[in-house]
């Protein structure tokens, strides 16, 4: 198991990471020259850039400042996904194995912290989805399931780490549930890691660029 | 009962029952755009559009009524089932389209990936239009459009008898003041809203006399003058298409350099954004230049070609409603707030404003849909009445019909001892009239 997960395994799930974000974004680009010439007819990329930066600092939107708590746990929650599995050490030495691919490092500790707080605020985000009735009514099962996925790898990581409970347990959990994690960004509502982008940029454009209305 | 905004009578329901599956999906391939597409798909239901909507706000925070929810309730559905729906599927979905959002757009400024949601409720519209299902009254009006080129169904002679009636009525403030029917080559196509002519003929008045103060070269069509479309909240895009390219080509034919658009939003929205696109225009730019009367006094003002008279500036506590389609989809609150400035001298902004602001409750059709559906209109607007009220403002200016209209019903319901203005009333009141245009008094 191990073997197939760390070989064969994990080029399957970066095939189709990789891959996958790149059919989607070629095909949306394509459909989009027939379908969506609004979005090319008034480009203007000052209004553009700033629909994305202003929604990358948190408390500057007012949709964020509407609720600090929420807007402050998701960039914690999405700061930590993405540093922690780049930069953590054990990771860097598999990069620099395989691929000869040499990151910076982030020292253990600081991992650790960073898993514990996509953890922790993980669970603010799930208590938040049952606890708030406008949220509650928009979720389904696939809501949840994203959300267990994509803290999965964080917390078998963790424990694999530690060496507590069963260590070849969790570190195959927590390679399976990885691999699943890079897959399912593509193809589901993870995909906004990527298509954010292009959905802030067309709002500047609309809002912005044609009304010099502020989307944040 | 008149839960969740809806109307004390149930509209009117048409008695077809069948639906006709393959217009719901040719409906759905024609939009069927990467927008939509990534917008379905990247949804990640955080529930930040609810705060942003003044239906959820005015409900009590009704979950049913957040954006995202009413999105999903309807064109979300008809996507998922690839339109196979029935109608009493669409019978729901006229309640949440029409009487649970107007269109405002507000809630794609609260969203992470900025999703435009208004778009999407916008073609659930079309697609209920596709199959009977649209207000009865909207569809009348859109009857009218068809027939005689304005909703109101006013002849042209009769719309010329009250160009001659208001040039000679205020004569007796501006010397000789003409209207100008079809006068090709002019520099401002003046088109306004079907119900100035009908009921507020004064403001056609109030128009002439500022243009005549300013010296500008301006003329009224005599067809292609109603700059609505009702047509577009209707959901019937064809219709909408051919209403914008009434007045485009009326503009061309007449071979004027601009179409300005009377103190009404929505018109504002159809012909300078939406318009093109519906009219066939793939650029997305219309082929003659539009402008809102606001953005037009503002110029006025500040070129002094019309002078206010500091003695008649407005001494009450004043507030501004942000129409949603002059502000935060037409980008004139600057504008607005500058011509303020020469006419008030307390103002207050209602809070939140500019771009941010809320509707009133009375957008997105819902204002041409009759009495009927006030109670509704009264619930929705509670946000808006609480917003002027923050103010303390006696006065409220208003530069669309619908918030005029809506804002005055919302003073009574609300005991908010207000009176709304237009900018065109207000400024005729308080303009100095040079020597060589005041009448003879003899």
């Amino acid at each position: 198991m191990y073997e197939f997960l760390s070989g064969p395994g994990l080029r399957i799930a970066f095939t189709l990471f990789f891959g996958g974000i790149a059919i989607r974004a070629t095909s949306l680009y394509q459909l989009s020259r027939v379908k969506d010439k609004v979005v090319y007819n008034h480009i203007n990329w000052g209004w553009g850039l700033k629909s994305i930066f202003y929604w990358m600092v948190p408390w500057v939107s007012a949709s964020t400042r509407r609720q600090p708590v929420f807007a402050f746990m998701v960039f914690l929650f999405h700061i930590c996904l993405i540093v922690t599995p780049l930069f953590l050490n054990a990771h860097n030495i598999l990069w620099d194995e395989n691929l000869n691919l040499k990151l910076w490092s982030i020292p253990n500790w600081l991992a650790d912290m960073l898993t514990v707080a996509l953890i922790l605020s993980g669970i603010f985000l799930l208590v938040r989805r049952f606890a708030r009735p406008e949220v509650r009514i928009l979720t389904g099962f696939g809501d949840y399931a994203l959300l267990g996925i994509t803290m999965f790898p964080f917390l078998t990581g963790f424990l694999a780490y530690h060496q507590w409970g069963h260590y070849e347990t969790s570190l195959i959990l927590h390679m399976l549930s990885g691999e699943l994690l890079l897959v399912m960004i593509p193809f589901t509502k993870l995909g906004h890691a990527f298509l954010f982008f292009f959905t802030r940029v067309f709002i500047g454009f609309e809002m912005g660029g044609r009304r010099g209305a502020r989307s944040w | 009962m008149h839960v969740l905004g809806r109307p004390v009578r149930k509209p009117q329901m048409p008695k077809a029952k069948s639906v006709k599956i393959k217009e719901i999906q040719s409906i759905l391939e024609i939009n069927d755009s990467a927008r939509i597409r990534t917008w379905m798909k990247i949804c990640s239901r955080c529930g930040l559009c609810a705060e942003s909507c003044f239906y959820y706000l005015a409900n009590d925070n009704n979950p049913k009524l957040s954006p995202a929810y009413k999105v999903q309730q309807t064109l979300g559905k008809m996507i998922k089932r690839k339109g196979r729906v029935d109608f009493k599927f669409l019978e729901a979905c006229f309640e949440i389209l029409w009487f649970q959002c107007t269109l405002c757009k507000r809630c794609s400024l609260y969203c992470p990936f900025g999703i435009d949601i208004a778009t999407m409720m916008a073609i659930g519209r079309s697609i209920c239009h596709s199959q009977g299902l649209s207000p009865e009254t909207l569809v009348e009006f859109t009857e009218n459009h068809k027939n005689t080129g304005n909703h109101m169904g006013l002849p042209a002679e009769e719309l010329v008898d009250v160009c001659e009636w208001m040039a000679e009525e205020n004569q007796e403030v501006v010397k000789d003041l003409q209207i100008p029917i079809d006068k090709s080559g002019a520099k401002y196509m003046y088109t306004i809203n079907p119900r100035e002519a009908v009921y507020y003929p004064q403001d056609i008045g109030d128009a002439a006399m500022i243009f005549a103060l300013a010296g500008e070269s301006w003329t009224i069509p005599s067809f292609g003058w109603d700059c609505t479309n009702l047509p577009m909240f209707a959901g019937d895009r064809q219709l909408a298409g051919l209403v914008v390219n009434n007045v485009y080509k009326k503009a061309m034919e007449l071979g004027v350099q601009k179409i300005l658009i009377t103190e009404c939003g929505h018109a504002y929205r159809s012909l300078a954004f939406e318009g093109p696109y519906m009219a066939g225009y793939t650029d997305g730019k219309p082929p003659v230049e539009v402008v809102h009367f606001v953005r037009l006094l503002y110029e006025y003002l500040r070129d002094g070609k019309i002078q206010i008279d500091p003695e008649k500036r407005l001494k009450e506590p004043v507030t501004y409603q942000d129409p949603c389609n002059v502000s935060r989809n037409g980008g004139l609150w600057r504008e607005a707030r500058e011509i303020i400035s020469c006419l008030a001298e307390d103002f207050r902004d209602m809070s939140p404003n500019r771009e941010h602001n809320h509707c009133c409750g009375g957008g997105g059709g819902i204002m041409p849909m009759g009495p009927d559906f006030k109670p509704g209109r009264m619930i929705a607007g509670k946000v808006k009445a609480e917003q002027i009220k923050a103010t303390s403002a006696k006065l409220v200016i208003a530069p669309c019909h619908n918030c005029y209209d809506q804002i005055g019903d919302l003073g009574k319901k609300y005991e908010l001892d207000i009176t709304v203005r237009s900018f065109k009333e207000l400024i005729c009141e308080m303009m100095v009239v040079p020597e060589h245009l005041k009448p003879d008094l003899n």
